[in-house]
């Protein structure tokens, strides 16, 4: 690990996880240990440094590097401290005279191969070469360099065909051979750490190089995914990051949040002056332990991108250009429309939407704001299309609105069951930490219409694959569910004690019913039932089974069903209550955890407490001193549909561009046109913004004090690294636009907004900054019980005090495939791309991914005279779009998939309006299209596209 | 070079007479060879595959050993031993002689197609050396008369 100029201590290997503790002697001091310790781990944790190249405290020893050699009394040689365990009594001497002259013959040899360009190499001052060459006093080398492979020509003057020259494939980080020592350190990085075994050492003895993928490949054209361990584990310049190229060093870190998904990993963001160097995975982040993905290692350059909107903006109308103006006269302009329209409309004409993009601070004043400004309960988040059905079905089942572990049980877990989530894509750094997990043994279970990159990989492979038909969760669910029941497999103990007995007969009558047998609904789910059978034994019968599950669970019109399904088979079987067991939603954003806590719906108070509960209304009415609505507030969907119809004619929207990625686009620009008002809160002149009176430009999470909270229920601090660009923090805009409307609010740092937060949610009593500060993070609950959080949930009982077991019947939703739509779309993620796309279409993310294409099976394409590459219309009974199609059979005969990522293509112009029952959660996942040849854009591209460039003119300064 | 759709056919064959064998990488490559006599790149990413791999590591064991050839041989292989017992014999001798003769460095393939070359460590056969190896048949004590004769044999 490069992390000479802000030390973060590497033990040169892992910590040992035994509890037999060994104590042994090592220059002189004693030192206690856990047993299964090295020598070199041992000699760290007492402040005695073994010089070291080739171990890193994130890799397993190695043992080639022959720099750590260290002398024991009483044994023969000099053994290497890396992969040497510790023994009782031992007496380790790392220092002496033989030691010395060993050391500086290695790197003797090192160096003779190595360029001494020190003075312009991007690692100077942070090259671990360099400090092992002053570590061990090399002062000069005896060996002249003949056959070399840092010199492009020999000394002949001819080519030296030992040299490679720089790969500079990779939009992020370098790769130059001639500085390459070969220490395998990247190889081990991306096999252990990443699990993608991109990376190999070529050839042998004094030909062997690093290299990506095989002869031909570049790190472009490998395997590589551009998580960055490998460029984290290289001791020298081989592999460096551009940023630091062009930049130089870093002088200073600072400890933050990842602003992509939901695993919600810490990095510490390097500095130089007020200017982002790099992010650095940080080792001590208790959700990625040091890891990372390409997004949020890499992909920051949005920050600081042209497209960045600097000034608050206004205008009359969404067909006048945007008129530049102060934040003060944007204020005034704002909160006089927003007061006009309460007056002429009523109190229930206007709403909020809060972001999952921004901090838990700032959501809670975004709600706050329409609760004790505008005087109403029209608050909702962008969960309502993702996670909503998570916290309905999990509420009832469980009692609490969360997964139940935290990602660190993985390394506890004996069969993963994986359904509908891709989290090699969508939630990359915990992919690899399951991946670990497999290639250790465990088993894996994915159920998914498509044959993602979770299901084979480099060492695993899933015991089983339920391809299911989109929309037949449920049906393969409760299959599952029935098999486990029928086959007497369930945990009868754990249900007797820990549920409600009764439920459980009723439950147990309902899935017994021959109708949910795998074989029954074969027909209807196309998975051979046999694999059901086996999936659901396996999954009963294997020891600690996790489910891990994502939007491919939520975004039905039985999602909510799904959940409690999946709830249900977690209590059956006992799989809930300890270290790799569990029931795991995959959050889609960095802080859609934390927007719900927050009391983002409409029905909701922070903490999940009905508006309804007079007691919980009480507690926000003395706080905020007003009356709060007793009657839940309108959804997003109730939000457009009202506007539609002209009684809903105001909107505070915070970070989320609910035009592209809600369904049915068309309805949602029919909904956004109607208004008055609409103030977008965001860095860009976003989808949603073609439609917006009035543009809060928005800050990043570099520029901010805050706290996110990840899927594991974990607090992580956000911590400001540099001043926001564009004046304020966002929860500074939101409080100037709260008290323009006449509130009185005079918040001066957002730990008084968390201060404000623990006082009135229970689960969050315990939560401080000074707390973040001294633990790092805190999973909640964190109160007077759990005073330093919860890592685990549910453990010696429900928080609602027996497990609710629910019928799950199986409804197939009404979007059904027919003549005119015979194909099933369904949609997901990629690596490289972050949802709509807002951040990582302005990076160089793009190289992976420029445009979104749709998948379909070379069956289907055939039929239809589709080929590679070609243009393709696609069509629903809501709308049509164009793009490429690319032929592939990871997609069965009669699905087809595409990602959401590129405004151009506008998927969400084909998804219907259908939702879950429970929860308005939209069937994203499930819509009969057809697929034909096409020439170009559709017409409603076209029209777009000329509304959208219509709509962002902004007027020149006069 | 065969085309691309013959190579993966024969390729997949070849896996799946190795199916269920473990350890079955080593033997897969060998078995490509002796069908191809070289092993083709395009083979790499379909026994990664199929075994669970990355072309990446696939490459890697394929390059750790020189014996596996990225394209094929001239007609005949004709290794000679640059160990050491045979380079105090005189290998170094024999060895210029032969690149002389055919006119060709190590690896490389004489231009009618017809003799490849190459160094080899160790054929063990120290006892006679120098040694040699032309198609798989040891030759002991080769010096450059019987090298030549040896030429002539395979030309």
């Amino acid at each position: 690990m490069k992390d000479f100029i802000i030390p973060d201590r590497d033990f040169g290997t892992p910590a040992a996880k035994s509890k037999t503790m060994v104590t042994l002697s090592i220059d002189g001091f004693d030192v206690t240990v856990p047993e299964g310790t090295s020598i070199m781990r041992a000699a760290a944790e007492i402040g005695i440094t073994v010089p070291k190249l080739c171990a890193t405290d994130s890799l397993d020893a190695f043992g080639s590097c022959r720099l750590c050699l260290v002398e024991i009394e009483g044994r023969n040689g000099t053994p290497a401290s890396c992969t040497t365990p510790v023994a009782p009594g031992i007496k380790v001497t790392t220092q002496n005279a033989k030691l010395k002259q060993l050391r500086r013959g290695v790197m003797e040899l090192y160096i003779s191969d190595h360029p001494l360009d020190c003075l312009t190499c991007a690692a100077n001052g942070d090259c671990e070469l360099q400090d092992m060459a002053g570590a061990v006093g090399l002062r000069d080398v005896r060996y002249e360099a003949v056959e070399t492979h840092f010199r492009a020509k020999d000394t002949s003057g001819e080519a030296n065909p030992q040299w490679l020259p720089k790969d500079d494939s990779n939009p992020y980080f370098s790769y130059d051979p001639s500085k390459c020592i070969v220490c395998n350190r990247c190889v081990r990085a991306c096999e252990e750490v990443q699990g993608t075994f991109a990376l190999t050492i070529e050839g042998r003895g004094f030909d062997s190089r690093v290299k990506a993928g095989m002869k031909d490949d570049t790190f472009l054209s490998s395997d590589c995914v551009s998580c960055g361990a490998c460029v984290q584990a290289c001791p020298t310049a081989t592999l460096t990051e551009k940023s630091v190229i062009d930049i130089g060093t870093p002088d200073r870190g600072v400890v933050t949040t990842c602003a992509y998904c939901g695993v919600g990993c810490q990095f510490k963001a390097e500095m130089r002056g007020d200017e982002l160097v790099r992010m650095v995975p940080y080792k001590h982040g208790k959700a990625n332990r040091g890891h990372s993905c390409v997004k949020g290692r890499f992909a920051y350059g949005y920050a600081t991108h042209k497209d960045r909107i600097l000034n608050p903006m206004i205008r009359d109308s969404i067909n006048d250009p945007w008129k530049e103006v102060s934040w003060a006269e944007a204020m005034e302009f704002a909160a006089t429309r927003m007061k006009g329209i309460q007056e002429k409309y009523g109190r229930q004409s206007v709403g909020v939407i809060t972001s999952s993009r921004c901090t838990n601070e700032e959501a809670y004043l975004v709600q706050k704001l329409t609760r004790a400004v505008f005087m109403n309960n029209n608050t909702d988040t962008c969960a309502r299309v993702c996670h909503s059905p998570t916290g309905y079905g999990l509420g009832q089942t469980f009692g609490t609105s969360a997964g139940t572990q935290d990602f660190d049980s993985v390394e506890h877990c004996d069969v993963a069951l994986v359904i509908g989530a891709n989290p090699t894509s969508g939630h990359p750094v915990f992919a690899s930490r399951l991946k670990k997990r497999l290639r250790q043994g465990a088993k894996l279970i994915v159920v998914d219409p498509r044959r993602t990159e979770m299901v084979e990989g480099a060492h695993y492979k899933a015991a089983h694959h339920l391809a299911l038909k989109p929309g037949t969760n449920v049906a393969i669910v409760t299959a599952l569910a029935h098999v486990i029941v029928t086959e007497k497999l369930y945990n009868e103990e754990f249900i007797r004690t820990r549920c409600d007995w009764d439920e459980f007969q009723d439950y147990m009558e309902f899935v017994a019913d021959p109708r949910h047998s795998p074989e029954a609904i074969e027909l209807l789910t196309g998975v051979p039932a046999a694999e059901v059978r086996g999936a659901a034994r396996l999954y009963a019968t294997g020891g600690n089974a996790a489910i891990y599950y994502g939007l491919g669970v939520t975004e039905h019109s039985q999602g909510s069903t799904t959940v409690i399904g999946i709830a249900n088979l977690a209590m059956l079987t006992g799989n809930i209550g300890r270290p790799g067991v569990g029931v795991n939603p995959l959050r889609g954003q960095n802080n859609v955890q934390g927007s719900c806590d927050m009391g983002s719906f409409p029905h909701e108070l922070p903490g999940y407490r009905h508006v309804k509960n007079d007691d919980v209304r009480a507690i926000y009415e003395q706080a905020w001193g007003v009356k709060i609505d007793n009657e839940p507030g309108l959804r997003i969907p109730n939000m457009l549909d009202a506007a539609v119809e002209g009684t809903f004619k105001g909107l505070y929207c915070q970070g989320e561009d609910i035009l592209q990625s809600d369904p049915d686009t068309k309805h949602v620009a029919a909904g956004l046109a109607a208004m008055e008002c609409v103030i977008v809160h965001d860095l860009f002149l976003n989808e949603t913004a073609n439609y917006a009176h009035v543009f809060f430009p928005g800050s990043t999470f570099l520029e901010k004090d805050g706290t996110f909270t990840n899927a594991e229920r974990r607090i992580n601090r956000v911590r400001k690294v540099m001043a926001p660009k564009q004046g304020y923090a966002d929860w500074e805009v939101t409080q100037m636009f709260a008290n323009a409307m006449g509130a009185d609010w005079t918040y001066t740092h957002p730990s008084q907004i968390m201060d404000e937060i623990a006082m009135t949610t229970p689960s969050f009593a315990g939560v401080t900054y000074e707390k973040l500060e001294t633990m790092g993070s805190v999973q909640w609950p964190c109160n007077e019980k759990a005073p330093e959080g919860t890592p685990m949930m549910h453990i010696d009982g429900f928080v609602r005090g027996k497990g609710k077991f629910i019928r799950t019947e199986y409804v197939a939703t009404d979007e059904k495939t027919g003549p005119r739509f015979p194909l099933l779309l369904t949609t997901g993620r990629i690596l490289s791309q972050y949802n709509v796309g807002a951040q990582t279409r302005r990076t160089e993310n793009v190289v992976w991914h420029a445009e979104d294409v749709l998948e379909i099976h070379p069956h289907d394409a055939e039929v239809r005279g589709i080929r590679e590459g070609d243009f393709v219309r696609l069509a629903s009974r809501s709308g049509e779009t164009t793009l490429r199609a690319t032929i592939t059979d990871k997609v069965s005969p009669g699905v087809v998939y595409t990602t959401f990522h590129h405004p151009a293509t506008q998927a969400n112009v084909v998804t219907t309006d259908f939702s879950d029952w429970a929860t308005n959660c939209p069937e994203y996942k499930v819509t009969a299209v057809q697929v034909m040849p096409s020439n170009g854009p559709s017409e409603w591209q076209e029209t777009y596209d000329a509304q959208a460039s219509l709509s962002r003119r902004i007027a020149a300064a006069e | 070079m065969q085309d691309d759709a013959a190579i993966i056919a024969r390729v997949n064959e070849i896996l799946a007479a190795h199916q269920g064998m473990e350890g079955s990488l080593l033997p897969i490559l060998h078995a490509i060879q002796e069908a191809f006599g070289y092993v083709p790149q395009a083979a790499l990413p379909i026994i990664a595959q199929d075994l669970s791999l990355t072309k990446a590591e696939v490459h890697g064991v394929m390059s750790f050993y020189h014996d596996f050839r990225e394209n094929p041989a001239g007609r005949h292989v004709l290794k000679l031993c640059r160990a050491e017992a045979c380079q105090s014999m005189g290998a170094d001798d024999l060895a210029a002689h032969a690149q002389n003769k055919l006119g060709i460095e190590w690896h490389e393939t004489t231009k009618d197609g017809a003799v490849t070359l190459e160094p080899v460590f160790c054929l063990g056969l120290c006892a006679c050396a120098p040694a040699a190896m032309v198609d798989g048949r040891l030759v002991g004590r080769v010096d450059a008369a019987r090298f030549d004769a040896l030429l002539e044999e395979v030309r």
